[in-house]
């Protein structure tokens, strides 16, 4: 018995490795042709990448920067998690950027970037994503690459059908995936359907500085609100948002909120509710959020606890809300590039649903409903329905355009990524991903204007794909190159985090903004010290101020004295370079924080709370010169109630 | 009015250029500096090429010993003097129109600019031989002398590991240009003189 199991055994391993070697030769065969694959990639030394490729850091909270085609990371954004690397969240001027209604979060789960869009077309001016667990949105400065601004968001939990924005940058939406009490209250979980809501949340963005302010937030039914799009050209004005949990099941999810045939996408006219808010309608709700910016003039993060929201209930405004029924929990609701195809990817379905907006508002006009769900519409599936792929794969979860009429999906189930066809629904081409494919990136492939070069696949798992790490291993991309009829697999590199979204742009709409260092005029920081002769030290009472600059390659001053055990000594350090590149790091022996990484005519200010007597030393921690390890200071340390007096020098002076 | 004279007196009003204007520029290359750092030198001040580049150069600098580019220096008070009082003088020959000062004028001016230019050597060297003797980073020649890091007075130079570019700006060329406008007024000044003298 033991050996028929044997037997049978190595048949299904010979078999499996059957398949392998056809597959590597048939990879090998591939690379012969195509020939070039590494070439393809390589951007020679001192050569810069054709596209910036912003990937979501998922559970490390950051927004990683790319290149593209070469797959090199340039830059880790922190954004809801702490930094030691850059202080961001330890030095005294970012520690408010994290705070929220639940007090200080070191940490997030960040999802899906989006870069703001003029007239539907990517403009290089910021990007956002959203926080997942305790749910936020944070834009990025696309200047500086650094967070600039995160408001959290009420009455949400589980921020994940966001962070998009409409055609204009007019809003920034972020919907919640779990519905929760609103306001959050004390009830048995077990009453759930009927009374938790789903907050979809319109976040208006100031066309000049970029600032976010809620404007409105939809109370809908407490549905899972997975993802959301914007409709494009024709269908501006209007956001879609994939449902799950249709069910309102509480327990047991898995099971229970994958019951029914058909989940929704809420179709949602915002230019109507715009115009109803702007008629006073709505209802103003007490509630808390925190509202953080960062400011490139005092360099520093201020807070604010906001206290209202204005909520709008879906049957307040008729004709405004409708729920496009859509097979099998659908997870991406993607809009093509001329906004006519609504995608629904059911990500438990074996097709794939694309609807009609034409369709959609013919079906609106002429009340082809099918019942109605806590007073909002359900239009009915085959008037709205424009096509369907049929067995493109297992589990859709994504679809991007490329601006030449076709799409691409990616299969998370069998792990693959599928071209088809607008409007024929035919399946052209598919590639295998290594492995468990989420999302997928085309740069601009969200937006009217796709920039169809390269598809960038983001993957779960990677297995065996790169040299082992332990029992954690790496999340991965891979890029594809689609300008031609079949995709080309040309490349896997390893991402920050899990991968969940990324958003892409070309390189020369970014690239020539980018800021070289912040001028030292310009400086309004409080604790600012513009030149050595203002380096000082200061006490009130047992808070020390060290006013202290850096320049290659020294601390002024770089001899304090007259510190003693107890107190509270402030490092407020100006990096007085002028120069593109030449950053200035401090740290303390023994101080309970993060090094500073001060960028030239930036101030950052770290505490340090001396526990013994002694004589502490502290140096510069990014090599910035030729003399950079002589880039050193001391901080004598006296008992508490001593009278040594309080000092500082540079060089004797 | 004659044209020489106006000519003079254009000649002579090109030098006020010379305050919208730089008059030479010293730029250094390194690989390390795909933007080069550089300074501009006016009659009456040194600026940044690019925003923050003096303050690069003396950075650079302070290693082997150089002293900071100064903010000011005594020819800034007089520079400006000088060209005021050539434009003046100029404009003042040119309403006078005895052309034969003209060329005085042209003479004074060379001189001026020749010493200028001398004087601007004299503080180049200085500038780079004469270090701090406690300077973190002390480089000699190949005879074993201290290096000395005098920029070029014209053209362009390896300086360790930077090119050194010395050259004029457009003030120079006003400069060049009123004084070519001097002789030139000069000599047709002498034409219209020896036409009259024939009528």
């Amino acid at each position: 018995m033991k050996s028929k199991f044997m037997v049978l055994l190595s048949l299904v391993a010979l078999t499996l490795l059957g398949s392998c070697n056809n597959g590597s030769s048939k990879k090998k065969s591939q690379g012969a042709l195509s020939g070039n694959v590494a070439e393809r990639v390589f951007v020679a030394p001192g050569e810069h990448d054709e596209f910036y490729g912003f990937i979501s850091g998922g559970f490390s909270g950051q927004l990683s920067v790319y290149g593209l085609p070469s797959g090199r990371l340039f830059k880790v954004i922190p954004v809801f998690s702490v930094d030691a690397e850059k202080a961001y969240g330890f030095n005294e001027e970012t520690k408010p950027m994290l705070m929220t209604s639940h007090g200080f979060i070191p940490w997030d789960d960040s999802h899906h970037p989006d870069l703001s869009q003029t007239e539907g077309v990517i403009d290089g001016r910021w990007c956002f994503i959203n926080a997942n667990n305790t749910p936020r949105i944070a834009r990025i400065d696309l200047t500086t690459f650094e967070t600039a601004e995160i408001i959290e968001i009420p009455n949400s939990a589980g921020n994940h059908s966001s962070s998009f924005v409409t055609e204009n940058t007019e809003y920034v939406v972020a919907g919640t995936r779990f519905g929760v009490p609103v306001p959050q209250r004390d009830m048995p979980i077990e009453e759930y359907k009927g009374n938790f809501k789903g907050a979809l949340t319109f976040i208006k963005v100031d066309q000049e500085t970029g600032n976010m302010d809620i404007a409105f937030q939809i109370l809908m039914p407490g549905f899972n609100y997975d993802l959301a799009h914007p409709g494009r050209g024709k269908s501006h004005g209007w956001f879609f948002f994939s449902t799950y949990n249709t069910e309102e099941a509480n327990t047991l999810l898995e099971v229970n909120a994958s019951q029914n045939d058909k989940d929704f996408i809420a179709a949602i006219n915002w230019k109507k509710i715009e115009e109803y808010v702007a008629n006073g309608g709505g209802k103003k709700m007490p509630t808390r959020y925190a509202h953080n910016i960062y400011s490139d003039d005092t360099h520093s993060a201020t807070s604010t606890m906001k206290t209202e929201i204005l909520t709008v209930e879906p049957t307040d405004v008729p004709g405004a809300i409708f729920f496009l029924p859509t097979p099998k929990s659908p997870h991406g609701c993607d809009v093509d590039p001329t906004g006519e195809y609504i995608i629904g990817n059911g990500k438990l379905a074996a097709a794939l649903t694309a609807h009609s907006f034409t369709k959609m508002l013919d079906a609106i006009e002429n009340k082809k409903f099918d019942g109605e769900a806590y007073g909002i519409p359900i239009l009915n599936y085959d008037d709205v329905v424009a096509g369907v792929v049929q067995q493109p794969g297992l589990g859709p979860l994504h679809t991007e355009f490329d601006g030449r009429g076709n799409a691409y999906t990616t299969f998370f189930i069998s792990s693959e990524v599928v071209k088809w066809k607008l409007g024929t629904w035919e399946v052209v081409d598919r590639k295998p991903t290594y492995y468990s494919v989420g999302h997928l990136m085309i740069p601009g492939g969200n937006s009217r204007k796709p920039w169809g070069k390269y598809l960038v696949a983001m993957n779960k798992i990677t297995k065996d794909r790169y040299l082992p790490t332990g029992p954690e291993l790496c999340q991965s991309a891979q890029l594809y190159d689609i300008s031609g009829d079949k995709m080309e697999l040309l490349l896997d590199f390893p991402t920050v985090g899990e991968p969940h979204y990324a958003a892409g742009a070309p390189a020369d709409l970014i690239a020539p903004n980018s800021k070289k260092f912040y001028k030292l005029g310009e400086n309004n920081h409080p604790y600012k010290t513009l030149s050595e002769k203002e380096a000082r030290v200061e006490r009130k009472g047992n808070e020390v101020h060290i006013y202290m600059t850096t320049i290659r390659s020294h601390f002024s001053p770089d001899n304090i004295e007259g510190i003693k055990v107890g107190d509270k000594v402030y490092f407020h350090v100006t990096n007085l370079e002028q120069d593109f590149d030449v950053p200035h790091g401090i740290s303390m022996i023994g101080a309970n924080t993060s090094e500073l990484l001060i960028m030239p005519g930036q101030t950052e200010t770290f505490v340090w709370e001396p526990k013994q007597p002694g004589v502490w030393p502290f140096y510069c921690t990014d090599f910035c010169s030729a003399l950079h390890q002589e880039m050193q200071g001391y901080v004598r340390v006296s008992p508490k109630g001593s009278d040594v007096p309080l000092k500082w020098s540079l060089d004797g002076e | 009015m004659k044209t020489s004279r106006i000519i003079m007196i254009v000649s002579a009003a090109l030098l006020l250029l010379l305050f919208v204007f730089p008059i030479w520029n010293i730029t250094l290359e390194a690989p390390q500096y795909p933007d080069p750092i550089g300074m501009d030198i006016w009659i009456n001040k040194l600026t940044d090429a690019e925003p923050g580049d003096i303050q690069n150069i003396n950075l650079m600098n302070h290693y082997v010993g150089m002293k900071p580019i100064p903010e000011t220096m005594p020819e800034f008070a007089i520079f400006p003097k000088v060209i005021i009082g050539m434009t003046i003088l100029g404009i003042i020959l040119g309403l006078i129109g005895r052309y034969k000062l003209y060329l005085v004028w042209f003479v004074v001016m060379a001189a001026l600019g020749a010493a200028g230019l001398y004087d601007f050597y004299l503080w180049e060297y200085d500038y780079g031989h004469n270090l701090n003797p406690k300077a973190a980073i002390k480089f000699v020649d190949e005879d074993g002398n201290p290096m000395a890091y005098q920029p070029p007075l014209i053209g362009n130079e390896q300086i360790l590991n930077f090119k050194a570019r010395s050259w004029p700006r457009e003030g120079s060329l006003f400069l060049a240009l009123a004084m070519f406008g001097s002789l030139a007024a000069f000599y047709v000044a002498k034409k219209e003189h020896t036409a009259q003298a024939r009528e």
